[in-house]
């Protein structure tokens, strides 16, 4: 670490808004991660083209931007088209394999990544498009100590409102008690009446809208290029196994404190500070195997 | 001491033994041909070999390197070739890793027998290059930035340097915006041998210039998110912040730069200003930010070699300009087929005197191989990337706003890279 001269002190201010900008951060990795969760934990199937399909968004997103020139259309309409997409995997490709042992989704989504990322290397080329912050929330605004983008903050907001209907969804409606029920028990939903392949298909269908709406979210962050998912799906496992395979709640913990490690390790040790997710993870790992959250035996 | 993990009782092999086994094989394996030196072939086609990083983070730049390449290739064809041999370009995907571009190029000498290397993308896979080269006698155009390359240390007769090196990019940027833009300093550096270089060319230069080095964070590389160094840079208050790393962290670095506010407070400083990275991360990202280039399409108007580079290219890819380092994929191959063409064969140590006396205009005016460290020696432009709003195509990104002429006073000293 370089020496810090008096133009570099470590003030209260700086260390608040390094904890700030971790925890924003943070709500970007409980976004990605969210998806991945949501698959895993209802059924468990680990989604490995899950950061592919979080680049599929961010293309569906330039495609529905140049339709209309609108963001907030795009915002709508890619989670709708990639859950569209995200069925109809499902159902012809993932659903054979249930009941087969973990492995062969795995394999299974695995290779479609790999197709996934090739067929928009083809069809949009290599180099990737441009995808500005829309108008209404470019720029930065002055909180005081700092300017902070008025995009993240928007994020925070849209992450949280994106987990609360999705806990609501889960825990207070018909639907998702049976979603909750066919994930702990499928036989006997079964027998209950209920056709179990369905609520799958719904389920995967969200788990794929939420990879693509995160997509299309960090667009403007990161920029659209076909290698864009890459370091997501990385991002995603370690928040996802740092919070407990499929927890919800463990996802949004773990994220946030994966971005407040990141920041201040980028404080302290900036060559360190993609490492530092690992270490954290690692030494979640030794402490607790099961995540922080997760039910134990999850992958058994 | 070294402590033997079979059972002595059983006189099995255990797993540690076959691993231990299996690597002196491979060392064997891969010392034995450094013995050898091949015999190139003096007739059939005039073979040259690409490695470039076809997939990975350099991938869009690597693609277009290897289309110039071929440019260069179809024009000497076209032009009769050697007295009717005609030239080949063999494009290998070096996954930007040294280990396998090291492979790769083994490769292309030993089974595909190729007459010259050109390419690589990164400082340390180009290294890797040159040593595979160096070691088996063929002659390698190296189209990646590099410092170390020139030094005695890493140099061989056969080791060529048509890009830039980060000393002569960071030297022509600094000399322009250190006087214009004021002296506290910050810097954004990728952890690996571009980023250090460039970091110590712009330091060297900021002597002169009395810069005050107010902050200096590194980065690993492929970093997705640069938000978290933001505050420190911002606390620290510098005139300048110099962001030294490439392709996509590039594009990443200046995107949420320009997010956080970093340019009402600073001017942002590359040395490398990537027409790729540019043109995907679109005119507000890039907005005022300046930095160097080997080449921008816009020399068409001044530089004859350009608009023919220009025409070349739009010709077979759509109206589209090749970009600065697809540039390099053309004049790389260019000099060596120029210096063939020169000598009238393929022999390696004619080519090689060829090369050193040879003086070559491929894409932007004169260019030549200083004898020492055969480094090109060749026009650096200063660049600034132009809002949306006065691009009059697609292609209308940038301005240059200086240009400084190749000279070897620009390069470190022979005496100080060790030769002689």
């Amino acid at each position: 670490m370089p020496p810090r001269d008096e133009g570099d002190p470590v003030t209260f201010d700086l260390f608040l808004l390094q904890l700030f900008t971790g925890l924003a951060l943070g709500s970007i990795y409980v976004l990605v991660a969210l998806g991945l969760s949501l698959i895993f934990g209802m059924l468990t199937v680990v989604n490995f083209a899950h950061g592919q399909f979080f680049m599929v968004g961010a293309y569906l997103g330039v495609f529905f931007l140049g339709l209309t020139g609108n963001f907030w259309f795009s915002l709508l309409a890619v989670p709708i088209a990639a859950g569209v997409i995200g069925m109809v995997c499902e159902r012809f490709l993932v659903r054979p394999l249930y009941g087969r042992g973990i492995d062969y989704p795995l394999l299974l989504t695995y290779g479609l990544g790999l197709v996934l990322l090739e067929s928009v290397r083809m069809i949009a080329g290599t180099q990737g498009v441009p995808f500005n912050t829309p108008p209404l929330l470019s720029g930065a605004v002055d909180l005081g100590v700092f300017f902070f983008p008025k995009y993240r903050l928007f994020l925070i907001v849209i992450t949280a409102l994106l987990l609360i209907g999705l806990w609501l969804f889960l825990e207070k409606t018909t639907y998702g008690l049976i979603i909750r029920a066919g994930a702990r028990d499928p036989e006997i939903v079964n027998i209950l009446g209920v056709d179990v392949s369905r609520v799958w298909l719904v389920v995967f269908g969200i788990g794929i809208s939420l990879a693509a709406t995160a997509g299309l979210l960090a667009a403007p962050i990161r920029g659209v290029f076909p290698e864009m998912g890459v370091p997501v799906l990385v991002e995603a496992f370690v928040v996802t196994v740092v919070g407990g395979m499929g927890s919800l709640v463990g996802a949004v913990i773990a994220g946030l404190l994966v971005g407040v490690t990141v920041s201040f390790t980028a404080f302290f040790f900036p060559q360190m500070s993609t490492l530092s997710m690992f270490v954290l993870m690692a030494l979640v790992l030794i402490f607790r195997p099961r995540g922080l959250f997760g039910r134990a035996g999850a992958l058994g | 001491m070294a402590t033997y993990h079979y059972d002595k009782h059983r006189r099995r092999l255990t797993r540690r033994d076959l691993v231990k086994g299996g690597f002196a094989v491979t060392a064997i394996a891969a010392v034995g041909p450094y013995y050898l030196r091949y015999a190139h072939a003096q007739t059939g086609p005039i073979k040259i070999g690409l490695p470039v990083p076809l997939t990975g983070p350099y991938s869009s730049e690597a693609q277009n390197q290897a289309r110039c390449a071929q440019l260069a290739i179809d024009m000497f064809n076209q032009a009769g070739g050697l007295k009717g041999r005609m030239a080949e370009l063999l494009v290998r995907d070096d996954k930007l890793n040294p280990g396998e571009a090291a492979t790769r190029s083994q490769e292309l000498i030993e089974s595909d027998k190729v007459n010259f290397l050109c390419g690589s993308l990164s400082a340390s896979v180009q290294l890797a290059v040159n040593n595979v080269a160096k070691n088996r006698g063929v002659i390698y155009n190296s189209i990646s930035q590099s410092d170390t390359i020139n030094e005695a240390s890493d140099f061989s007769k056969y080791t060529f340097h048509e890009a830039l090196n980060p000393h002569m990019t960071s030297g022509a940027v600094g000399r322009y915006v250190f006087p214009k833009f004021g002296k506290r300093v910050a810097f954004l550096t990728a952890d690996y041998a571009y980023g250090h270089e460039m970091v110590n060319g712009f330091k060297r230069v900021g002597k002169q210039f009395g810069l005050e080095d107010v902050l200096e964070i590194k980065h690993p590389i492929g970093q997705a998110d640069y938000s978290t160094f933001f505050p420190r840079i911002q606390a620290a208050k510098p005139d300048i912040l110099i962001a030294s790393n490439f392709g996509r962290d590039q594009l990443n670095t200046f995107k949420q730069a320009t997010e956080f506010g970093l340019k009402q407070q600073m001017k942002i400083i590359c040395p490398v200003l990537l027409y790729t990275q540019r043109l995907a991360g679109g005119g507000t990202s890039f907005e005022g930010v300046i930095g160097g280039a080997n080449y921008y399409w816009e020399l068409e108007k001044t530089a004859p070699t350009a608009k023919r580079l220009n025409d070349a290219y739009r010709a077979k890819h759509g109206g589209e300009v090749p970009s600065d380092y697809a540039a390099y994929g053309f004049s790389g191959i260019y000099s060596m087929l120029e210096a063939v063409k020169k000598v009238g064969t393929t022999d390696t140590d004619a080519v090689i005197a060829a090369m050193e006396t040879l003086k070559y205009d491929a894409y932007k005016g004169t260019q030549y191989f200083r004898k020492c460290d055969h480094q090109s020696v060749q026009s650096v432009l200063v660049i600034e990337s132009k809002p949306d709003s006065q691009a009059k195509s697609k292609a209308d990104i940038c301005s240059i706003v200086a240009t400084e002429t190749g000279s070897e006073d620009r390069l470190r000293s022979c005496k100080e890279l060790g030769h002689g």
